[in-house]
């Protein structure tokens, strides 16, 4: 017998069930007065650089219906490239930025509302700069573990081509699940689809 | 939210070790009907963490309220307080390495003690407590552990098969340092019957990874004349420390 490695398994995922709103976003459920505002639905302020955007989402299950009661959080890079996190060794991302937010997504019509900035590009392990890119992380009823994703902008063709994700992805007609489409009013529509034809991709990342 | 409470600690910025996603519930498990239809069908892309994934937010003691982490009053009108069995919950967040996480934000929420859930798409026969609100939160603290007061929930029923409960749970939203730490997960009682009949909990296939969901009574942390103790522990994804690696970085 050799040593043993003392490692521990990570804790199980279960899934968020439907009543995640109850804990994450207590105030828009009904739930008043315990906190004062749900945490990460704001995440700029007057002060915060970079060009403002609205990104609406919207998640599908696989008969093409939209999820009225999933969850997305995003997390995403200043407009300079930098994270607001402590593990980010760059230089200090803008104090009036978040990076984080979260949505439930809405009762009637399944859609949820962020409105961010614009990222600016982040290395690659190798120093190649990937793509402007915010994480999607979703978490629903039905969902076991909370699914990871991506999304892209459309008008950045030269970055997205040499992006070294999305160049991963072997089956080239995938890709553009992961690039969001503009709409009339300017706000950035990102359609998740969790099985069928038009498949999101998802990561294990 | 950038700030770091422990800054005598030294971030860190290793990539996490890989999940394993045959002890997690695979995505598509049709006795939980739900995840028929909101399962992936292709296979995940598998990628090595970027700075996208290593980063994540942690966030400030000062977001928390007095009583965030006290769900028998956090609701309550002044001078009465939820109905049901007082317990404490309490353990630490660790990380595959056994390394406690500080600074780890949890989130809980859960039914009262009759199994109603406060929510308007919830129909449940089972009444509302007026003292009741079923949302909590609390930081870990510099050695990743964490504490708070509910009253344990009751069991539930879902219309998924004809006659299927949950057993008592809590559920859980845990932040470690890392977006790729994200974890959702719920918390069982030792000893509850119903664990073992629950399509949910049976979506994961090793009865160790289960028990590992289980809180353990403890009667040593119990207070006396007020309330009982259960210990869970939390695990997130551990961090590969680049050993010699980071000496070229100059860390």
């Amino acid at each position: 017998m050799a040593q043993s490695l003392d490692r521990l398994k990570e804790s199980a995922s279960q899934t968020a069930g439907p009543y995640v709103h109850i804990g994450m976003t207590p105030n828009f459920c009904g739930i008043t007065g315990v906190y004062q505002e749900d945490l990460g639905v704001t995440m700029v302020n007057d002060k915060t650089r970079g060009e403002r955007i609205t990104v609406r989402a919207r998640v599908f299950d696989g008969t093409g219906t939209a999820l009225k009661d999933a969850l997305i959080e995003i997390w995403q890079a200043d407009s300079d490239g930098l994270y607001n996190s402590p593990s980010e060794m760059r230089g200090e991302a803008d104090p009036n930025f978040t990076g984080w937010g979260r949505k439930a997504t809405d009762m009637d019509t399944g859609e949820c509302v962020f409105e961010t900035i614009k990222p600016g590009r982040v290395p690659f392990k190798d120093g190649r700069k990937m793509a402007p890119h915010i994480s999607f992380w979703i978490v629903a009823r039905g969902i076991n573990i909370g699914l990871q994703t991506r999304m892209y902008f459309p008008e950045e063709e030269n970055a997205n081509a040499e992006d070294p994700v999305l160049a991963r992805i072997e089956h080239r007609l995938r890709v553009p699940t992961l690039i969001a489409r503009r709409a009339d009013d300017g706000a950035y529509v990102f359609d998740i689809h969790l099985q069928g034809e038009n498949e999101t991709v998802f990561f294990d990342i | 939210m950038s700030a770091d409470p422990f800054s005598n600690r030294k971030p860190e910025t290793g990539a996490f070790f890989q999940r394993d996603r045959s002890w997690h519930p695979p995505a598509f498990t049709p006795s939980y009907k739900t995840s028929v239809l909101r399962s992936p069908q292709k296979a995940l892309l598998s990628l090595d963490n970027t700075l996208s994934e290593i980063t994540g937010p942690v966030f400030d003691h000062n977001i928390l309220g007095e009583l965030d982490n006290d769900l028998i009053h956090n609701f309550a009108r002044p001078g009465e307080s939820a109905i049901g069995p007082r317990i404490i919950v309490y353990g630490r967040v660790l990380d595959e390495r056994g390394k406690g996480v500080p600074g780890a934000l949890l989130e809980f929420w859960q039914a009262n003690a009759g199994g109603r859930y406060r929510h308007k798409k919830e129909g449940y026969l089972a009444a509302l407590d007026p003292n009741f609100g079923g949302c909590g939160r609390t930081i870990t603290d510099e050695e990743g552990n964490y504490a708070f007061r509910t009253i344990q929930p009751g069991p539930y029923p879902w219309p998924n098969g004809v006659n299927d409960w949950r057993p008592a749970h809590i559920h859980f939203s845990i932040f470690g340092h890392g977006f790729a730490q994200r974890l959702i997960t719920q918390m069982y009682f030792e000893g509850d019957p119903m664990i073992w009949q629950c399509p949910i909990v049976k979506t994961i296939n090793d009865p160790a990874a289960i028990d590992g969901l289980t809180a353990a009574l403890d009667r040593e942390a119990t207070i006396p004349m007020d309330a009982r103790a259960y210990k869970f522990d939390i695990v997130l994804r551990g961090r590969r420390s680049s050993l010699f690696e980071n000496r070229l970085e100059g860390n």
